[in-house]
């Protein structure tokens, strides 16, 4: 019997370094000094992925802070913002007025921020139609008999819809990605809830990505949606994504058992916030209380 | 030639556990056999040996079971005949966690293997995952992707890389684990050929033990002294990767190509 497997040429137990190794130099360093142009940067110069085009890059005083704080601060003010007596319409008026006080501090601009409000639009859509379909007495505005319960339901949706949505604009303004999961995390949110909005994030492009070429795919093929008729094609592509996204899902899951992972995602190493940041941070939902107790107190 | 070969790949891996002296083989693959739960046959009696240090092509078409070979390789699959050894530690239940940090598996869409936010994030997962932590974690991710040349991305989100970095970073995912082998899934898959000569590079520099399965025979050519082919569940040949190249009859009867215009004569072998 051969001490050896016949087929391996050299010793086997040697390492392998042939004299080309040695002197051509490391590669890894040539690869590295080549620079970012190297290894075909197409992708890189593509721009930021979808998650990331929401940040707009400041060195401000809000883009410091830790990401938790903000987070804090934000779901403060949207309870605060809430609970104000929908009466105190000056109240609101104050919100608002600190908000835009951020907005300033934060260095983003007004027309972005409007436009970013644009997404509240389908959500309160039917807060508008409340006027005319709600009971109680009526009163008439140009020539509309609206009930006046109704108005003062759908000026409570709006307004309250509205201040929370320029907040977490903000909030997406102000805060990278990536820093506002590892804040969810050490808000204690469950681990696995943060994977998966992790994950979500990674591999939001990949899917777009997908969905792309499969939309020039059909249009290449004379496919255009016209209509209800298109819809059944349209349905279709979204199963096929579906199918695609699960079994992405089963290869990087696979992956990941494949580098040890059982059940837990490691923890990264974290500096905890100041009292300055906290400080600073919990100024907007405090200020949001006084205006809020004023508003309780006055009705 | 092709049974000669076969019989001494077979009696090599038992000769080589029986001598005392020398590291056990990197891989020891004996008798395996797996039938899929809906009773598809993918693989019956496996042998394979591969020494410390060696670099071993898995050549073969498409559904001969190369991927279900790879996955019993870290005992993500398993439970059928035979068994697999990885430097002389069993591939089962117990062991599992030490095997997966040897057995160190770049899948071929980086896609699927980066997953983490950033490449640093990514390239600690795995010995994070197997307890390291701290300082000793970070000069681990920073020597592994030194060894990629990817130092200078460490921060970046995978999907800001190329293609080609991105399979770079896989590679260094699996590095920093300090594994005893390294298994490759067809890893010029959708490289342009300045990616395809840097991996080629960087893996040539590794001096560890590979393992790779692809259908690109020029590549196979390039960076593996010993090929084997595996078809139908066998492995059906087992020798230089020169030789095998040069039997186009052998390569025939397994759906194996050269491209066109190939030589692999005209190469000087790995």
């Amino acid at each position: 019997m051969p001490p050896a497997p016949a087929p391996a040429p050299g010793p086997p137990p040697a390492p392998r370094t042939g004299p080309a190794d040695g002197s051509a130099g490391s590669p890894a360093d040539a690869v590295a000094s080549a620079g970012p142009g190297a290894g075909g940067a197409a992708r890189s110069a593509g721009g930021r992925g979808v998650a990331e085009r929401l940040l707009v890059r400041r060195e401000t005083v809000v883009h410091r802070l830790p990401a938790h704080c903000k987070l804090v601060a934000l779901l403060g003010f949207v309870l605060l913002v809430v609970a104000t007596p929908r009466e105190a319409m000056w109240a609101f008026g104050g919100h608002a007025l600190l908000l835009a006080a951020v907005a300033v501090a934060a260095r983003v601009p007004p027309g972005l921020l409007l436009r970013r409000m644009l997404v509240e639009v389908p959500f309160v859509a039917f807060a508008l139609l409340l006027p005319l379909l709600a009971e109680g007495p009526r009163i008439g505005v140009l020539g509309l008999s609206l009930s006046e319960p109704g108005l003062w339901s759908a000026w409570n949706i709006l307004a309250k819809a509205t201040l929370g949505v320029t907040a977490s604009v903000l909030l997406a303004a102000t805060t990278d990605v990536r820093q506002l999961l590892l804040g969810l995390e050490r808000l204690r949110l469950p681990p696995l809830l943060v994977q998966i909005a992790a994950f979500m994030i990674r591999y939001l492009d990949v899917v777009t990505g997908e969905l792309r070429r499969m939309r020039i795919a059909r249009e290449s093929r004379g496919f255009t949606a016209r209509g209800p008729r298109h819809w059944g094609v349209l349905a279709r592509t979204a199963g096929a994504l579906f199918i695609r996204c699960y079994e992405r899902g089963e290869r990087v899951h696979l992956a990941m058992l494949s580098r040890g992972y059982r059940g837990s995602m490691p923890v990264p190493h974290r500096a905890p916030a100041g009292a300055a940041a906290w400080a600073r941070a919990l100024a907007l939902p405090g200020a949001a209380l006084v205006l809020c107790l004023l508003a309780l107190a006055t009705r | 030639m092709r049974r000669r070969e076969h019989v001494t790949a077979e009696s090599g891996g038992a000769g080589v556990r029986d001598t005392p002296a020398g590291p056990p083989p990197s891989l020891e693959v004996r008798g395996l056999g797996y039938a899929y739960p809906d009773g598809h046959r993918a693989l019956s009696g496996v042998h394979l040996t591969v020494a410390r240090g060696e670099r071993v092509a898995l050549l073969g078409p498409n559904g001969a079971g190369k991927t279900t070979l790879v996955l019993h390789l870290n005992g993500i699959l398993g439970g059928g005949e035979g068994g697999v050894r990885v430097a002389g530690l069993p591939v089962d239940r117990e062991h599992i966690a030490e095997i997966r940090r040897r057995v160190g598996i770049v899948f071929q869409d980086p896609d699927d293997q980066l997953f983490m936010p950033t490449v640093a994030e990514d390239v600690a997962f795995g010995p994070a995952n197997a307890g390291l932590r701290g300082d000793a974690l970070q000069r681990r991710v920073a020597h592994a992707l030194e060894r990629v040349g990817m130092a200078a991305w460490a921060d970046r989100p995978p999907h800001h890389l190329s293609f080609g970095q991105r399979r770079r970073v896989a590679v260094a995912t699996v590095l920093a684990m300090e594994p005893e082998i390294l298994v490759l899934d067809e890893p010029s898959a959708n490289l342009d050929p300045a990616a395809r000569r840097e991996l080629a590079e960087i893996l040539r520099s590794l001096e560890l033990t590979v393992l790779m399965v692809t259908h690109d025979l020029p590549y196979a050519l390039e960076l593996c002294p010993r090929s084997v082919i595996l078809s139908g569940g066998t492995i059906a040949a087992d020798g230089p990767t020169a030789g095998l190249l040069a039997d186009p009859e052998l390569l025939r009867a397994h759906r194996l190509e050269l491209p066109f215009g190939f030589d692999p004569s005209a190469v000087p072998p790995a």
